[in-house]
């Protein structure tokens, strides 16, 4: 079955240990609701939400309490039945605060949900798709939260030709999308429906990485004939699941630098986010919950879980059994989550995973280990699936010479993948200067 | 509610590293070259031994000193300057003088490497730096060899190893010229089996080209050596030579005497591949062997000296950030891969 995996594959990148046996076989589960729910109005890139609740009003599971406020922004949806306690800021990831909508849900609230008005595939229009899927509030969940239906529609002059899902799933510790694959596997091809009618792409890929086998198996069993999609096994290789890198390996074309998918003419959909357009739209529901990975070597009860939007980490892992030593909690795998610094921060829709660490996996952590001068190994010239110099790059950064790293040596090509700092003999926090140093690039042409 | 109230540390991802790191990297070089000390010292004696450690001892105590004085953390521990040490005394012939590899080791690590900046900045290796200012410095004492395999080699000294520092060493051992002076002067070439198994005189690293290869085996397959650059090196000597002994296979030797003779194994192994002081990208690297291997057989060839491994390298080192500034990673979805 797997002789099948594509020999060719993006240039470089790593293999850092996968982690994902202790989730990977377990179904998902659902998850109780949290004491509050606290659904932040911008859980995407884009324009937040405006509310359309007030403080003291009654919310079923799945009404709409926020709506789009134009068109790069998407509807948020009521995680559970209860009370709207308040509209008030709440921490957000970075530190900052998020307007958010409070609600405290009924004693013993059903997970039940009401339909809405659905959106048929075969009587939409793709526009009506469109529509459809902002109003559902979906947004990509593989992590990046943009607005599904934004990418949807290709620019004057510019044609789709080909419909990519992403089920790649590259970084540690991340079983989400495996799990929807073998569970929801009949929601992706209705997903895959939908998405095709709505960007008229005349073939569809489904992208697996090879270590996911029973879910290239599952997905090939249940794929409909009539749909053009193939799955395509790609080598286990991190940053695989990066946009560029997955187009790159499954239809050799290189997204231009500073360009879209769009480009090449090709769309890349993450599968889990197919899967919730497949299982919501027909019935007009909204994005309310969504399946992701509890684990990493703090927490005792591993596993994925649907989980209502809003919860709170702290719930989460008490839920779960985090054991008191944890050190460093993030969001996602290890590779790109950002860490928290406030585990009452709500886990929004682009949040895939939280992974524990303890003591004892922060030594192998970047910025615990002395760090020497760079000695030109080459090994992040190696490992950049970019073709970027890094060490050149953290030479420049510790300059201060933002301007020439980004004119000179495209460093607001860098999609931070981590893979530089991943192997550096110095240790040196390569990835970590080149998010600083892309704000400072932005803050120095705002400036201007 | 709250049972976690344990301080949550925050960083920037990501959370995990490969564990490699400079100093086990630096270790490694290490173990690869201790077979060639060991057989240096097997070859040539006591003397071979005094020569190693007073040049390893010299290049450490001169970076701890360094850096204490200048009120650095010292950078003993990452084992690079170790390396530079049991290099550079691995480049000595192994009578020459104690106070002499002395201060050539004080000048190696002093000016090769600290006064650029220290580990990661040096634009030259070091190690070599400190033999061709030995070079310049002592040209008689450098270029006296003496036999491998003396009978007395454990249990005598040569007188020359302990002569007063800014004295005339005297010799008192029999002079054995080396295979490529040989070549040069007599026009007569050493065999293979006795270049291979390090039967020759030379430096008290260079002659044992088997064990030399092996060590940069042994740092390749660990990934901690990029072997494109001593098999660009050993290429380009060999097409050139070969090109020439067509031409006149008197006056030119043969592409095995060319490769497995004097410094070239030891240099185009361990020296030219000093990581600080080559080229970043894998095409660079090629291009840096090129010249390497180019400069040795020009200087071999048609130079005054016998011997030119050490100055092609130092030259390429020259060059190298200038082969990084012109070959550059053609960057993702730019030039013909775009679209």
């Amino acid at each position: 079955m797997l002789n099948l995996v594509q020999k060719d594959s993006f240039r470089n990148g790593i293999h850092p240990p996968e982690m994902k046996d202790e989730t990977s076989h377990l179904a998902i589960r659902r998850f109780p609701f949290a004491p509050t729910l606290v659904v932040p109005l911008s859980q995407h890139l884009g324009k937040p939400a405006s509310p359309v609740v007030r403080a003291g009003q009654e919310v079923t599971r799945g009404q709409t309490i926020a709506e789009p406020d134009g068109f790069m922004s998407v509807a948020m949806h009521a995680p559970a039945s209860g009370v709207v306690r308040k509209i008030a800021l709440a921490p957000g990831i970075g530190g900052n605060m998020v307007e958010s909508i409070y609600i405290e849900p009924h004693p013993a609230s059903s997970q039940e949900v009401d339909d809405g008005v659905p959106c048929m595939l075969e009587t939409s229009t793709p526009d009506e798709i469109i529509g459809a899927i902002q109003r559902a509030g979906i947004v990509g969940l593989g992590g990046a939260a943009f607005p599904t239906h934004v990418k949807l529609k290709a620019p004057e002059g510019k044609t789709l030709d080909t419909l990519i899902i992403n089920g790649v799933e590259c970084e540690p510790y991340l079983t989400t999308d495996h799990r929807v694959m073998l569970e929801q596997t009949a929601d992706i091809f209705t997903g895959i429906r939908y998405l095709m009618k709505a960007t008229g792409a005349r073939e569809c890929m489904v992208a697996v990485e090879a270590n996911k086998p029973d879910a290239v198996r599952k997905l090939r069993k249940v794929c409909p004939p009539d749909l053009p999609v193939t799955v395509r096994v790609c080598p286990v290789k991190y940053p695989q699941g990066a946009e560029k890198m997955v187009i790159r390996s499954l239809l050799d074309r290189e997204i231009p630098s500073g360009g879209l998918p769009v480009d090449v003419g090709a769309i890349c959909v993450n599968v889990a986010t197919t899967a919730e357009i497949g299982r919501l739209l027909p019935r007009g529901r909204g994005i309310q919950e969504r399946v992701i990975t509890i684990g990493g070597p703090g927490v005792e009860k591993k596993g994925n879980y649907r989980i209502p939007i809003g919860t709170t980490v702290r719930y989460a892992l008490e839920e779960c059994g985090a054991s008191k030593d944890i050190s460093r909690v993030f969001l996602g795998g290890p590779m790109m989550g950002p860490s928290v610094s406030n585990l009452d921060i709500p886990i929004t829709k682009g949040t895939s995973g939280i992974t524990a660490f303890t003591d004892a996996q922060m030594d192998e952590a970047t910025g615990h280990k002395k760090i020497y001068a760079c000695i030109h190994c080459a090994r992040c010239v190696e490992a950049c699936p970019l073709f970027l110099n890094p060490s050149q790059l953290g030479i420049l950064a510790k300059k201060e010479e933002y301007e020439r790293m980004a004119q000179e040596f495209h460093l607001m090509d860098c999609f931070e993948c981590g893979a530089c700092s991943y192997v550096c003999p110095s240790h040196i926090p390569l990835v970590q200067y080149f998010r600083l140093s892309k704000k400072m690039v932005r803050k120095l042409s705002a400036a201007k | 509610m709250s049972k976690l109230q344990k301080f949550l540390e925050i960083g920037s991802s990501p959370h995990i590293s490969s564990g490699a790191s400079v100093d086990v990297i630096m270790r490694n070089v290490f173990i690869a070259l201790l077979p060639v000390c060991v057989f240096s010292v097997y070859a040539f004696g006591i003397a071979a031994l005094l020569v190693l450690a007073t040049a390893t001892l010299s290049c450490v105590i001169t970076e701890d000193v360094l850096c204490r004085t200048t009120g650095k953390p010292s950078t003993v521990g990452d084992w690079s300057v170790a390396i530079t040490g049991v290099l550079y005394g691995l480049t000595l012939p192994p009578d020459l003088p104690l106070w002499m590899v002395a201060v050539g080791g004080i000048f190696a690590v002093g000016v090769g490497k600290f006064m650029f900046g220290g580990l990661g900045c040096n634009a030259f290796n070091p190690a070599l730096v400190g033999r061709a200012f030995l070079q310049a410095a002592f040209p008689q004492a450098m270029t006296h060899w003496s036999l491998p395999f003396a009978d007395n080699r454990f249990s005598d000294l040569p007188g020359s190893i302990l002569a007063f520092p800014f004295s005339e060493p005297v010799y008192d051992a029999v002079t054995a010229a080396t295979p490529l002076a040989r070549m040069k002067f007599e026009a007569i070439q050493a065999e293979n089996p006795e270049l291979l198994w390090g039967l020759t005189s030379g430096s008290a690293g260079e002659t044992c080209a088997v064990l030399i290869f092996l060590g940069g085996v042994y740092l390749v397959a660990r990934n901690m050596m990029n072997w494109r650059i001593p098999i660009s090196i050993m290429l380009t000597v060999s097409i050139i030579t070969w090109v020439f002994m067509q031409i006149d296979p008197v006056t030119y030797p043969r592409p095995a005497f060319m490769l497995f003779s004097g410094g070239l194994m030891l240099g185009a192994v361990f020296m030219a591949t000093d990581m600080v002081a080559s080229p970043i990208t894998n095409a660079g690297c090629w291009l840096y062997g090129f010249l390497i291997g180019a400069l040795i057989v020009v200087i071999r060839f048609w130079g005054a000296m016998p011997e030119g491994v050490m100055y092609a390298i130092l030259l390429a080192n020259a060059v190298s950030p200038h082969i990084d500034n012109l070959i550059r990673p053609r960057v993702f979805g730019t030039g013909k891969g775009a679209g």
